[in-house]
């Protein structure tokens, strides 16, 4: 039996990780897809603590694996199906059948991009639709390409693009960006982007691939066609919480409740990240609930066995 | 089998003309979720080492290859068999999704 099943190798799951295994618990974290989670998308994390001159994500995500290998974290490729809370201990469910056991469970399955679910998301996906602009930009050198959204996410990614694009339109369904100032202030000083705001995309239209977009204005209703070889989308996340919401809380939006401690409704289980229903959704915040998240199991586990 | 470096002069005779399917994991540094595929791609390497060749296409060293089967996004992996792309991944997914592709082909 476990001490510790991490679910979710993100930068909250990787924390918590770090600090269950240190402690000298029996510790694995179970990923479902790749690890690092949402971080490893990003170029440039410019605001995680100790690191200067700024890191891209993915190096800062080979630091907290290296972290973990250092303090025999287990890791695995099989996702978590159902988590299930018994008299004598908790259990997993993972996608190749098996069951595993366990004294405490952490969930730190972060969150996934939305789609936009328009006509032609789907069809062009690879063919000029794109959700990861580090992984895609260098494909869209010197072409016209349209980011859709206004968060922190999206004003970096086509800040980023700007460097390889020839022209980036920011497209944005309010009047108003939603991302922090300094992002706000770089992104209109710079002279290869051009906001499309109050507008909403309607369709991505294309031949094999993406040439254009069908627009709206939702003030006006005023349709408008603009032509982009690519498409970068940036419209929010949703909690992966499908697979506990029939045993853990959640708020209306479907974030994972917790108290200060992590702890959720039920005793043993925590969760940690993106997940949590809470204000700020950063590395820093995921690496330091997840460190709470672990160091309170190790005190569930030594006041329970 | 340990996995194949790529390149545009070996293409054919690799790929191509590969007597077992070949996994082509097109991939390039600067690409965070390629380099986290990275490890799953092994695993399967490993997994199928009789069945299965196992290629890594960088994109930014050999941008004819990918030029030429349209590759706009990465990671893309592409199943060839006899020749022909029989199946094609795109962007990270579970590992068992690779592994139920390649069941289809294998
Ligand atoms: C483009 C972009 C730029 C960003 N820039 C910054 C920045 O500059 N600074 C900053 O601090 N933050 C930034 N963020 C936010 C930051 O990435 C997140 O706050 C952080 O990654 C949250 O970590 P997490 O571990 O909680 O969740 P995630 O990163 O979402 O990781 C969760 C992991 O759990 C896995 N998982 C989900 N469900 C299951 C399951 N059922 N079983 C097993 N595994 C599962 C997922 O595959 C994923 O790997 C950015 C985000 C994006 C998208």
């Amino acid at each position: 039996m476990y001490d510790v099943v991490i679910i979710g190798g993100g930068p909250a799951g990787l924390s918590a990780g770090i600090y269950a295994a240190r402690g000298g618990l029996k510790t694995v974290i179970f990923e479902g897809k790749i690890f690092g989670g949402q971080i490893v998308t990003s170029y440039e994390v410019e605001n995680y603590p100790g690191f200067s001159k700024g890191i891209s994500g993915m190096d800062l995500i080979d630091n907290f694996m290296k972290q973990a290998e250092k303090f025999d974290v287990e890791t695995n490729y099989d996702g978590v199906t159902c988590i299930n809370d018994e008299i004598e201990c908790k259990s997993v469910n993972l996608t190749n059948g098996n069951c595993v056991k366990t004294k405490t469970i952490i969930i730190a399955s972060g969150a996934s991009a939305n789609k936009l679910g328009c006509p032609g998301e789907k069809k062009f996906s690879g063919k000029g639709v794109s959700y990861c602009a580090t992984c895609d930009g260098a494909f869209f050198k010197n072409k016209v390409v349209a980011v859709i959204g206004g968060g922190d996410s999206a004003i970096e990614e086509a800040l980023y693009l700007s460097n390889l694009a020839k022209k980036v339109y920011i497209i944005h369904r309010r009047d108003q960006l939603r991302a922090t100032k300094i992002l706000d202030k770089r992104a209109k000083e710079n002279k290869s982007i051009e906001f499309i705001l109050d507008t909403v995309v309607k369709e991505i239209q294309g031949d094999k691939l993406v040439n254009g977009l069908l627009v709206e204005n939702v003030k006006t209703k005023k349709k408008d066609r603009i032509d982009v070889d690519g498409v970068f989308i940036y419209v929010g996340l949703t909690p992966n919480t499908e697979f506990v919401k029939d045993l853990i809380k959640l708020d209306e939006n479907g974030c994972i409740l917790t108290n200060e401690e992590m702890e959720t409704n039920i005793e043993g289980v925590y969760a940690a990240g993106d997940v949590r229903s809470k204000s700020l959704k950063q590395v820093v915040t995921a690496a330091s609930d997840g460190a709470i998240a672990a160091n309170n199991a190790q005190k569930y586990i030594e006041s329970k066995f | 089998m340990a996995e194949v470096q790529l390149t545009e002069g070996s293409w054919e005779e690799e790929v191509l003309n590969s007597d077992i399917p070949v996994l082509v994991d097109f991939w390039a540094p600067w690409c965070g979720p390629c380099r986290m595929v990275a490890p799953i791609v092994s695993e399967i390497a490993d997994e199928y080492k009789d069945r299965l060749k196992v290629g890594k296409l960088n994109t930014d060293e050999e941008p004819g290859i990918a030029v030429k089967y349209g590759i706009m996004s990465i990671p893309t992996l592409m199943i060839f068999k006899n020749g022909e792309v029989a199946e094609q991944i795109i962007g990270a997914v579970p590992k068992e999704y690779f592994i139920e592709k390649l069941n289809k082909v294998l």
